[in-house]
């Protein structure tokens, strides 16, 4: 069992998802970046998929109630146990009572927390995230709430050694690009507008959350203003409301929206945009 | 859409349940894998293709024929309602009928679930003719609850659970439960089932 001391901004559990519900209106939410979840899981020996703790910009504090391995992965932020300080990336034991602190993130927004065995908390159609838009799966921590682990795996001889690739963040203060693929509605954006999107200045809202980044700073004219019909909406596609200021959809993105959609971040992006901070400066650019 | 998704937009909006249906089954049958097939008012999305089955997928999608669209359709739900909406009246003023018009009018309608969206298990019912058509509430309500039947656009749904909503209420769904966790599906109304309310 583990317990939480300071959930910070928010604090949620994650894993892959909830997918195959899509067309009953269930979003398939998961972990925001995906990769540093799979890689926080490597490190402890877990399945990719392992239910982990996904902590936003302010990190959390969490208290072991018995013996655990973690392993920390995603946004960049200082880790303790207890006052003395954790080798980021690599797995880490903690004894009953002490305590895992992870700050404030100094790159990135999001970080990983995994724990060996994964967290148990009972699955929601297959899956034990915590889906922020529809309210489906365990509700966000708050400091005193007390989570299961579950059984450990047979451990990897190499747990302590594998060394488990760290990908590069942008640091707050550099503007991070975002490769995008043409959308099917790109035609719903005037030409030059979208030859324009480049160099356009956009920067993460403070509104921006799990089900999306919410660009402002630039405008996207559109060259059609009909509604559209409601269509299903994919993780990293960008959408262009009457406002102009696009949003890119996260995990917790509805199944379908009523705005066009001009593009659909690469995967490297859409990794990339679920570690953007709101402030930050964000480029888009056409992928190839 | 992007590399691992297709957008199929058609002509005619009646024949998305079954197009998804087609696909659905295809998915059945192991002639493609994907993650997600999502329709929606005019398109039906297929999520997470591999390069060889976004090509399949084209294929199926060419050879298709909508001759059949009765045979994809699901079966037949009734949904006992009692007509309490707040705003019935504002709907049967709409239409230019009395209340209990409208009720019988609703009531002797055959909806077929287009699609699901908004919220899990909410699904947008298609069926009553186009003149029927009433817009949102001006002000959308902060708290709609479970089980509330409302009109908005061309459509007919029912909440499944508590939320904001800005629909026009016209009754409240009794009976079995629109959304349930625990039962396979979770939704009572899934894509390409017909509903009918029952007074």
């Amino acid at each position: 069992m583990i317990e939480v001391i300071d959930a910070g901004t928010l604090l949620t559990i994650q894993d892959l998802g909830r997918p195959g519900h899509a067309h009953l209106g269930v979003p398939r939410s998961g972990a925001a970046d995906v990769r540093s979840l799979r890689r926080a899981n490597a490190l402890v020996g877990n399945a990719p998929g392992a239910a982990a703790f996904e902590a936003t910009l302010t990190g959390a504090v969490l208290r072991a109630r018995v013996s655990l391995i973690v392993a920390v992965a995603g946004a960049s932020a200082p880790v303790f146990v207890g006052d003395v300080p954790a080798t980021v990336g690599r797995p880490v034991r903690l004894a009953p009572a002490q305590v895992l602190d992870v700050g404030a993130a100094t790159a990135g927004a999001r970080t990983y927390i995994a724990v060996r065995g994964g967290i148990a908390v009972p699955p929601v159609l297959g899956s034990r995230s915590a889906d922020t838009l529809s309210g489906l799966g365990p509700a966000p921590l708050v400091a005193g709430d007390r989570v299961d682990v579950g059984e450990s795996v047979a451990a990897p001889q190499d747990l302590f050694t594998t060394a488990v690739p760290e990908h590069p963040l942008s640091g707050p203060e550099e503007a991070v690009t975002l490769r995008m693929l043409p959308g099917p509605r790109a035609d719903w954006v005037a030409p030059a507008s979208l030859e324009s999107l480049p160099h356009l200045p956009f920067v993460a809202s403070e509104r921006s959350n799990r089900v999306g980044v919410r660009l402002t700073g630039a405008t996207v004219a559109r060259s059609r203003d009909e509604e559209l019909r409601s269509e299903g909406l994919v993780v990293g596609a960008v959408q262009v409301p009457p406002s102009g200021e696009p949003v890119i959809f996260l995990a917790d993105h509805p199944t379908t929206g009523g705005y066009p959609v001009i593009g659909v971040l690469d995967s490297a992006s859409r990794t990339a945009a679920a570690q953007v901070r709101p402030g930050q400066q964000v480029r888009l650019v056409a992928s190839r | 859409m992007g590399h691992a998704a297709t957008l199929i937009e058609l002509d005619d909006a009646d024949l998305v349940p079954a197009l998804a249906a087609a696909i659905f089954a295809a998915c059945e049958a192991g002639e493609i894998a994907a993650r997600d097939v999502v329709p929606a008012a005019t398109t039906v999305l297929v999520d997470g293709l591999s390069r060889v089955d976004t090509a399949v997928l084209a294929d199926i999608v060419a050879a298709w024929e909508p001759d059949d669209v009765e045979t994809h359709l699901g079966g037949l739900i009734e949904v006992p309602v009692a007509f309490d909406g707040p705003d019935l009246g504002d709907v049967a003023a709409a239409w230019a009928v009395t209340p209990d018009q409208a009720v019988a009018e609703i009531a002797a309608t055959e909806f077929t679930v287009a699609f699901c969206g908004f919220a899990p298990g909410f699904a947008y019912l298609t069926g009553l003719p186009e003149h029927r058509a009433v817009a949102r509430r001006a002000e959308p309500r902060t708290a709609v609850p479970a089980g509330a039947v409302g009109l908005a656009g061309p459509y007919a749904g029912v909440y499944p659970r508590s939320s904001p909503g800005g629909w026009q209420l016209v009754g409240t769904a009794l009976g079995q439960p629109l959304w349930d966790t625990d039962r396979t599906p979770p939704a009572l109304l899934t894509p390409g089932t017909r509903v009918r309310f029952l007074p």
